[in-house]
């Protein structure tokens, strides 16, 4: 009874939201059917609900998909090495760390994707100028959270590791690096959601690409309900993506 | 926070650097490494390895850099009046300032409606259990789209002009104001709480005497981050379909490839975006 009166209260505020968006959409439709909202600005629900099989057909949304998988993949790739690396080297050498520290967390609050032109200029209009855009945009959260990781790692660990006489390296990659991990793991999944955000932007912005040049050459044909049926697919990726990284999260962080 | 960085120390230099203040030394790096990006910069720009122009030298830079912030290039006509006074003439500017002037106006007014709007959004979901386990997901869900992609949308709603980059503004910080101030709500001891009810305060002044100054902390950090969206979100709205704002010139410089005004705008802007973050986050410590 207990069970199951613990899930109705988990169940009903769930059913309650997804009821409210449910009926936000058909409010939507019938004031668009009635004409109080104008349909050339606001398409109908079910148009933009018919059009998903359209762009999935018509506008190879696959290969697009993958492509911006790709580009992804690779700035995550070389954000996890670059600013892994880069906090390693902030947390053994302390001077630098002195001197720089101040440096990052400045440039992560710098407004880094509005380069993209500079960046255009010297990568020309490919995915390398996507891809790097989302590397130097993404970088400073995983070297801050790196160097986070490894610098709150507790000292008896330490003192443990140095009790079995651990070289530096020993040092490093068997007590440092594991209880830093989950700690890392925070700033790599911080960088892969800006640089798939960065990415999807630039994308947009310079029309090339994968899902962002979708939105772009719909809006710019005017096929509304393809334009807010792609608008609803790029969310559909970042929230999937979003949710697939807080899993691993979770699992290198059992007890939070 | 403990630091458990492995020093190498060379015993017995006590003499040069080793000898030397850990203040002095950091300075030195610092000097040291500001001279290697100059000489590096300088390096690529003579050699031409990239590009002709797309490294100008420093002192190019600097020398636009002046000359955007100084030259008076265009008129901006004021009228004004209070009753019978009537004052109206034309001021010679920098053209960089009245694109300033936009941005800023457009961030200020995203931020003043996404921010109070998330604000109050926030308080709902953090008072009240029930609205915060329906809605609060499609919030923590949508927080990390890239929201550019809803650009089109508020271009067909709100037009071409500032409105579009003013809603994109929004948009952008809306999302970080209403998760903190959900989770900052959620944080406040229940001792105020009851205090609160103790002395049959309304919703109103348990709003202003309870809940405000005890989520300072966290409604201060959302609106750092909403700050910082909210101008990526409104200047790069500016990049793709605008004529005037910061955004706009950046993009000017780049389709008439005058690198040296757009290394000048950036670096300002940066300096500009740097510096408010700086300040908001020390009003939230302080």
């Amino acid at each position: 009874m207990t069970t199951r009166a613990s899930i109705g209260r988990r169940f009903v505020p769930v059913a309650f939201g997804t009821a409210c968006l449910l009926v936000l959409f058909v409010l939507v439709e019938a004031l668009v059917r009635i004409g109080t909202i104008n349909p050339f600005i606001v398409p109908l629900p079910s148009e933009i609900v018919l059009s998903f099989k359209r762009i999935v057909v018509e506008e190879k949304i696959l290969p697009r998909f993958l492509l911006t998988c790709g580009e992804a993949l690779m700035a995550s790739l070389m954000l996890s090495v670059a600013g892994i690396a880069l906090g390693v080297l902030l947390h053994r050498k302390r001077i630098v760390r002195l001197a720089t520290e101040t440096w990052i967390a400045a440039m992560a609050s710098a407004p880094i994707v509005l380069m993209y032109p500079l960046f255009l200029v010297i990568f020309g209009r490919s995915a390398w100028t996507i891809i790097m855009i989302a590397f130097v945009a993404a970088l400073p959260p995983v070297i801050l959270k790196t160097l986070e990781g490894l610098s709150s790692t507790r000292t008896v660990l330490i003192n443990v590791g140095r009790s079995f006489n651990l070289t530096p390296s020993q040092l490093y990659w068997k007590i440092l690096f594991p209880s830093s991990l989950p700690t890392i793991f925070v700033g790599v999944r911080l960088g892969m959601i800006f640089a798939l955000i960065n990415i999807v932007g630039v994308e947009f912005l310079i029309n090339f690409g994968g899902l962002g040049q979708l939105v772009n050459e719909l809006s710019e044909r005017y096929d509304l309900p393809g334009t807010y049926a792609a608008i609803c697919f790029v969310i559909m990726v970042s929230v999937m993506f979003f949710i697939a990284t807080e899993r691993i999260e979770r699992w290198l962080r059992p007890g939070s | 926070m403990a630091t458990t960085g492995i020093v190498t120390a060379t015993p017995g230099s006590t003499s040069g650097w080793a000898a030397m203040p850990l203040s002095r030394q950091v300075l030195l790096l610092r000097v040291a490494l500001i001279a290697a990006i100059v000489l590096i910069w300088e390096a690529v720009a003579a050699s031409g390895l990239l590009f002709q122009d797309v490294v100008p030298s420093l002192l190019i830079i600097g020398r636009t850099l002046v000359s955007l912030l100084t030259d008076p290039d265009l008129k901006w006509p004021i009228d004004a009046g209070v009753g019978g006074f009537r004052l109206a003439f034309e001021l010679w500017i920098p053209a960089f300032y009245w694109h300033l002037y936009v941005t800023i106006a457009e961030v200020a007014v995203a931020l003043a409606i996404g921010g109070l709007t998330g604000l109050a959004v926030g308080l709902a979901l953090g008072a009240n259990p029930f609205l915060s386990a329906a809605f609060e997901r499609f919030l923590y869900y949508l927080g990390p789209t890239p929201k550019i992609v809803f650009l089109p949308v508020m271009i067909m709603w709100f037009g071409v002009g500032p409105e579009s980059k003013v809603a994109m503004g929004t948009i952008s910080c809306f999302f970080p104001v209403v998760l903190s101030a959900a989770a900052g709500m959620r944080q406040i001891d229940n001792v105020l709480i009851r205090v609160g009810r103790s002395f049959r305060l309304n919703t109103w002044q348990m709003v202003t005497k309870i809940y405000l100054p005890a989520m300072r902390e966290p409604i201060v950090n959302g609106v750092r981050l909403g700050l910082g969206v909210a101008l990526i979100g409104t200047l790069l709205a500016e990049t793709k379909l605008s004529n005037k704002g910061v955004g706009f010139q950046i993009m000017d410089a780049y389709n008439t490839f005058d690198m040296p005004r757009m290394y000048a705008v950036l670096g300002v802007l940066f300096v500009i975006a740097i510096g408010a973050n700086a300040l908001v986050g020390r009003a939230s410590r302080g």
